[in-house]
């Protein structure tokens, strides 16, 4: 029997094939080899952990054909140079687009928030629309941020805290704690009546709403009614004055607006629950809308976890390499969704052309191709006539370096085979054949 | 033989009114075309020094046949300068920053001289002007201007503050356009009243005239090519006549081209504008002419300016000039240079073929006699070259043409062909009909992705039908409802060995988009495997026999079953095995694996599955379990199928591929295999079960909505009480159709064909069947039940405000059943729906496709990994990040380790 590789030994072993010179492999490649190995020899010894093992129960000789093998693989896959990877990503991500369903009756159950899902979004994406027409946030909570909370407080749940921080990021409007808003024609002034429970529900106080009001509109004082602490009446300061009554229907739909708490453009959070891998429940907070920028700020959300799907959102808060990642994500997403196959690289590329500028262009006129190099090309894709006058105005030189360039004058295109350069001589039989004879002297 | 001459640039100018003279042959005066012989007119717009296209007649510039005389332009000397409505837009943001006496740009003078050479500098790097800077300086120097005009508060009172032009000190004024080509100028007299002075085109092209080179620089104008005032044309270059032919109708009557009538236009009216200025008319009229000939003049370059009618036909069909010509999809651009109408090829309808390889195509024999290929004679083949020659156009094969240097020869009218095949010497070339073996292109649009073009090899058949195997309709997305499909035949050696060494079919079986196979068993194939790969299927020597020469196997195997009297028999999977590579090992669970589906066993019984869901294939032996879609489907990554690519390549499994298909075609054939009405036939028993299904589900809903009316009904946080209850009754009524489907599917057994043919996913689904066979279930509108038509109510059948099942479009009845009028309505609905959403979904996905492939045409791979675009720019360092092209991989992996692993270390087993 073979001497079997040691599990200290297997390490060393793989790692000289990242760094090799004609044997390299991507890290990622190798390290699942090491996964794999070891986890096979984890079953055969039917043990849980890599330090119990007692051998890789592989031999030099299996090891080095595995290599072989992988190597061989990899190899195999490399991709041509030459190939025209663009059009095969355009192609790989388009084509499933004439296959894509509304399949609105695949949501049964208890039916969560709309979310634009297949060709439209994907759309949408690809367009770099300044919002997305469903934007949502999904937030994650600082679990340490809770387990803080809650040790100071010990009646509060984790619950509670999640609620309360969900109460930070959702807008709340005076509207929306209010029973009712009416203009009080007797006294000149308006009288809001507060629903204490939605009041509670939300986390406000009746101080709160008295001086968000004032400090949004000055000249404004709020008094509590002296009978019921649940009514406020909102007059102006300036005692002297009194207002009409279009004033105060004026005054009234702006009151009804007042934003007391949270984020404009989040009109509406859900918790959920879920459990993590130790199977402790964890608070996950969606919303409709989103403000991303102003939501990393606010205590109790968890920065690193959080996302959302408005790309140009992404690109002002974390940068442009976190959009390119927004970008395949969602793309991914879209397609996952349809249970469609596309392989990520194809979404990768679309992403990187869109961000390879450093800001996110879109795909179409008002974007890469609206900046592309040639004229020709420009012209062949929409406004034609525009981009032949401009051109001639400037006095630009189209090179024909692009593809659509040489298939308008009729040219050889440098993908694939027409890549090469080198051209054979007319004369080669006659340096042939002095080679052959310097060969054979 | 010489290389090929290359074009390495294309510069875009703007013409001088010298170059235009100085390239025109004719001066053009005479508004007239043709004379009453039908003679061109001299000095007419069809003047023979333009050029011929009359075959037969000879240019009067080059003395060239109309073939190759490239036709040659003349001129019009307009009476008063016009402005090009191409450039309008330019020379009003050109007004709104020169200085309206001096003609500078309103930026100072130092700042000019340093911006111009930053842009010149530019330019030569890049070769473009940087289209932001100019836009920069255009704003800069427009708000410069402006505030001439009117001065900031600030600045009103300073009295140093000079209200003049940086240059000459002129005051300025505000420039108007107004629609389309007029400009005007406003300002305040001292005495303050308004004035609006009209600035003619004479006095626009005056001030461009003025621009200093570095000034037009600054407004994006590079004076090598092209000086703003020729923007305004002085004269009018009149396009030769191949460009605007005019056709000669049956009855006689010569009709001319759109471009013509519209010269025609602009000579008379610029005739009538020099007679007036000569009898010195008065200015009023003089304006008018010109006025009018600048309308013309507009419309002929393009006749969808807004703010000015369409110049019109008599027919009073607008006119297609010169811009129209160009732009959109029936523009030139898109149609004629973009893509090319090309010789060589052919369209018929396609019809199915088992019996062909799929690398092949049946071409028919009509078809081969028409489309050739180009063959050169050479001391090698000239024997077998004559053989062809002496064929004739008749031939089979025969050959349509030879060359002779420079001279063609049809042979169709060759009387004595054997003439032709003694004179036959190498170099000459003859154009041969297609015959088998010959790589053809084969095409059916929409062409979404690169496996909608293959190369195949030709068979020549009978009939007139194109024919394919059946394995290539996945990615062509054909069928044989009358599709018609495109073959192109590739003219050069070149061309044929890349189509043969990169299109062949069997190079394309792994698409790019997830690197699994997406040429595949489809359909009854699938059904004809599961009945063949079935436990208990064998078959007597004869059989089998039959079946192995189908797939071309002439060794029988040693039977492996025999019947009760001892007589040796084949196992399907057996005869199946015959066909996979020696070496093959794999286990997968097939779609028949109910393993995943009961929770209470978990543990695969694997080659005792009793429903064969478990298949094990050990050294190209099928051991157990069924070949369904997962086991050799078209777009099923991970099958065996997909296996036997990876590791035996393309080569092995087009053989697999061709053999299997001729093999379960025979066997299906001789089984037989149909479904009809009585497979969606569910006993009684099972009718009053499904019944008694709905009818609880009903009462279920009924029960919501009454609850909902005694205020019973709790919200769901988030949707109001309506929408609670619409998704309650929603929910309700889709789990009465599961339920309703499966109590039929317990009576449809596995001896039911249309089941079989779900279940191992040969067509359709269980809830295809289950609308067959139990309910249709409820229709819906936008993801909603029906709920518009009449007020309240979607049909005058119901009360208003019904919202019960019937009332909303749940349809209790099967199609087996049938629908009453009113459910039949209501399926309707949904139908249209997903009509509409197909026509819709089909055109927004062409423009997605269309967009994503314009900006990603020209990004390729290089030879350090790089992707790049065509200027060179980095979009990745290196392609997905690994470098991995997707088609080469295994379903996206780089390396599938664990079949690696396995396949290395049974391999030591085996030894």
């Amino acid at each position: 029997m073979a001497k079997e590789i040691k599990v200290k030994d297997l390490k060393a072993q793989l790692n000289r094939y990242i760094h090799s010179e004609n044997r390299a492999l991507p890290i990622t490649v190798v390290e699942e080899m090491q996964e794999k190995i070891l986890k096979r020899a984890r079953e055969i010894e039917g043990v849980d952990s890599d330090d119990k093992l007692k051998s890789t129960h592989l031999t030099q000789e299996q090891f080095e054909k595995i290599v072989e093998e992988v190597f061989r693989s990899f190899k195999f896959a490399q991709m041509d140079a030459g190939t025209a990877a663009g059009v095969v990503s355009a192609q790989s991500i388009g084509e499933p687009g004439t296959q894509m369903t509304l399949r609105t009756f695949h949501f049964s159950g208890v039916r969560e928030m709309n979310v634009t899902l297949g060709l439209p979004r994907l759309i949408e994406i690809i367009d770099a629309r300044r919002k997305p027409s469903t934007p949502t946030m999904t937030i994650a909570l600082d679990e340490d941020y809770i387990d803080m909370k809650v040790a100071e407080d010990p009646t509060r749940t984790r619950e509670d805290v999640a609620n309360e921080i969900a109460q930070r990021i959702e807008l709340t409007t005076i509207y929306s704690v209010a029973k009712s808003i009416d203009i009080d024609q007797v006294n000149l002034q308006i009288t809001i009546v507060l629903d204490k429970v939605l009041m509670e529900d939300k986390g406000i106080s009746i101080e709160d709403i008295k001086k968000k009001i004032e400090y949004r509109r000055s000249g404004l004082k709020c008094i509590t009614d002296k009978d019921s602490d649940e009514r406020i009446h909102v007059i102006y300061s300036d005692e002297k004055k009194s207002p009409t009554l279009q004033e105060l229907q004026k005054l009234k739909d702006k009151l009804i607006n007042i934003s007391i708490k949270g984020l404009k453009d989040v009109p509406r959070v859900m918790i959920k629950k879920k459990t993590n891998e130790d199977g402790d429940p964890i608070y996950e907070i969606t919303s409709e809308g989103s403000r991303f920028t102003e939501l990393l700020r606010i205590p109790g959300v968890d920065p690193k976890r959080t996302y959302t799907n408005h790309i140009h959102e992404v690109a002002e808060t974390l940068g442009i390499e976190a959009a390119r990642n927004a970008i395949k994500r969602e793309a991914q997403n879209v397609m996952e969704k349809q249970s469609l196959e596309v392989d990520e690289r194809h979404m990768l590329l679309v992403a990187d052309i869109m961000t390879q500028s450093g800001e996110i262009q879109q795909i179409g006129r008002h974007g890469i191709s609206g900046r592309n190099a040639s004229v020709l090309a420009r012209a062949a894709f929409e406004v034609t006539v525009k981009h032949l006058l401009d051109a001639a105005a400037k006095g630009e030189r189209d090179n024909l370096v692009g593809i659509i360039e040489n298939v308008i004058v009729g040219q050889e295109i440098s993908l694939g085979t027409g890549v090469v350069d080198l051209t054979i001589s007319l004369d080669y039989r006659k340096y042939a054949q002095k080679d052959l004879l310097k060969k054979a002297a | 033989m010489s290389l090929p001459k290359a074009i390495a640039g294309i510069r875009f100018g703007l013409l001088s009114p010298d170059e235009i003279r100085k390239m025109s042959v004719q001066r053009i005066i005479n508004p007239d075309t043709h004379d009453e012989e039908g003679m061109p007119i001299p000095q007419g717009l069809m003047d023979n020094a333009l050029g011929t296209i009359e075959p037969g007649k000879r240019c009067a510039t080059c003395r060239n046949k109309f073939g190759p005389c490239p036709g040659h332009f003349g001129h019009l000397e307009l009476q008063r300068p016009i402005i090009h409505i191409g450039f309008n837009k330019t020379i009003y943001k050109i007004l709104q920053v020169i200085c309206r006496s001096c003609s500078r740009i309103m930026l100072k003078p130092k700042q000019i001289r340093h911006l111009a050479r930053e842009l010149r500098e530019g330019k030569e790097a890049t070769g473009t002007l940087d289209s932001v800077k100019l836009e920069e300086i255009l704003a800069r120097a427009k708000k410069n201007r402006d505030s001439l005009i009117n001065p900031p508060k600030s600045k009103r009172d300073d009295e140093n503050f000079s209200f003049g032009c940086y240059h000459c000190g002129e005051i300025q004024h505000k420039v108007r356009l107004e629609k389309p080509t007029s400009y005007y100028e406003e300002y305040e007299t001292s005495a303050g009243n308004k004035v609006t002075d009209k600035i003619s085109a004479l006095d626009v092209q005056n001030r461009l005239k003025n621009i200093p080179d570095d000034d037009a620089l600054l407004l994006g104008i590079d004076t090598n090519h092209a000086r703003p005032e020729w923007m305004i044309l002085d004269v009018l270059p009149v396009p030769p006549v191949a460009v605007r032919p005019s056709i000669t109708l049956d009855s006689g009557i010569r009709s001319e081209d759109d471009l013509t009538h519209k010269l025609v236009d602009i000579i008379r009216i610029n005739q009538r504008l020099f007679e007036n200025r000569e009898s010195g008319a008065p200015q009023l009229i003089v304006e008018d002419l010109w006025d009018l000939l600048q309308y013309h003049c507009t419309t002929y370059f393009d006749n969808e300016v807004s703010g000015i009618p369409p110049a019109r036909h008599r027919s009073g069909r607008a006119l297609r000039t010169l811009t129209q010509r160009l732009k959109g999809k029936e523009g030139r651009f898109r149609s004629n240079l973009s893509g090319k109408r090309v010789d060589f090829s052919a369209r018929t309808v396609v019809s199915p073929d088992p019996l062909l390889s799929i690398n092949q195509v049946g071409v028919p024999k009509k078809i081969a006699e028409i489309l050739t290929v180009p063959e050169r004679v050479t001391e090698w083949n000239i024997e077998e070259m004559r053989e062809l020659v002496i064929q004739g156009p008749k031939g089979d094969p025969g050959v349509n043409y030879i060359f002779k240097g420079d001279r063609r020869v049809a042979l169709r009218f060759v009387r004595d062909l054997s003439f032709i095949r003694d004179n036959l010497k190498p170099g000459d070339i003859i154009e041969r009909h297609l015959r088998d073996g010959d790589i053809v292109l084969f095409n059916r649009q929409p062409s979404l992705h690169r496996m909608s073009i293959m190369a195949h090899e030709v068979k020549v058949m009978p009939y007139k039908t194109f024919r394919l195997n059946l394995s290539v309709c996945r990615p062509y997305n054909a069928d044989f409802d009358g599709d018609e499909m495109n073959l192109h035949v590739p003219q050069s050696e070149e061309a044929r060995a890349e189509a043969h060494t990169l299109m062949k079919v069997q190079e394309q079986i792994s698409t790019p988009r997830y690197g699994g196979p997406i040429i595949g068993a489809i359909q009854d194939f699938i059904t004809a495997a599961y009945f063949l790969t079935k436990k208990d299927t064998q078959v007597y020597r004869d059989v089998a026999s039959e079946y192995l020469t189908a797939a071309d196997i002439y060794e029988m195997p040693d039977p492996d079953r025999e019947d009760e009297n001892g007589v040796p028999m084949w196992s399907g999977k057996l005869l199946f095995s015959m066909l996979l590579p020696k070496g093959l090992n794999y286990e997968m669970k097939n779609k028949l694996c109910t393993c995943s589906r009961d929770r209470e066993d978990r543990t695969c019984p694997k080659e005792t599955c009793p429903t064969e869901g478990y298949v094990i294939i050990r050294n190209g032996r099928l051991i157990s379990g069924i070949i369904d879609k997962s086991g050799f489907g078209a777009e099923v990554p991970n099958s065996v199928l997909h296996r036997i690519l990876k590791e035996f390549g393309t080569d092995a499994t087009r053989r697999f591929l061709d053999g299997i298909t001729r093999m379960l075609v025979v066997h299906i054939t001789r089984r037989g295999f149909s479904m009809g009405i009585d497979d969606v036939d569910v006993p009684l028993e099972g009718r009053e079960r499904i019944a008694e299904v709905i009818r609880e589900g009903k009462a279920e809903v009924e029960q919501l909505i009454n609850d909902m009316k005694a205020g019973k009904l709790e919200r769901i946080p988030g949707l109001t009480l309506n929408e609670t209850l619409e998704g309650k009754i929603q929910d309700v009524l889709s789990s009465v159709r599961n339920n309703a489907g499966e109590v039929s599917a317990e009576f449809l057994g596995m001896d039911n064909s249309a089941v079989i043919m779900a279940k191992i996913g040969a067509r359709g689904n269980m809830l295809n069947l289950s609308q067959m066979s139990a309910c249709v279930g409820q229709q819906s509108v936008r993801g909603d039940r029906i709920s518009r038509g009449y007020r309240e109510r979607t049909l005058p059948h119901f009360e208003r405000g019904d919202l019960t099942a019937d009332a909303k479009g749940f349809v209790n009845a099967s199609f087996r059943s049938g629908l009453s009028p009113v459910e039949f309505f209501m399926h309707a609905c949904g139908g249209r729906e997903g009509l509409v959403d197909t026509a819709v979904r089909t055109s927004n996905s062409g423009y997605m496709q269309r967009r994503l492939v314009n900006a990603m045409q020209d990004l390729s791979s290089k030879y350090d990994q790089t992707v790049r675009n065509s200027t060179g720019e980095i979009i990745q360092f290196v392609f997905g990040d690994d470098n991995i092209d997707p088609a080469k991989s295994d379903n996206g992996l780089s390396v599938n380790i664990d079949v690696i692993m396995e396949k290395v270390l049974n391999d030591k087993e085996a030894q």
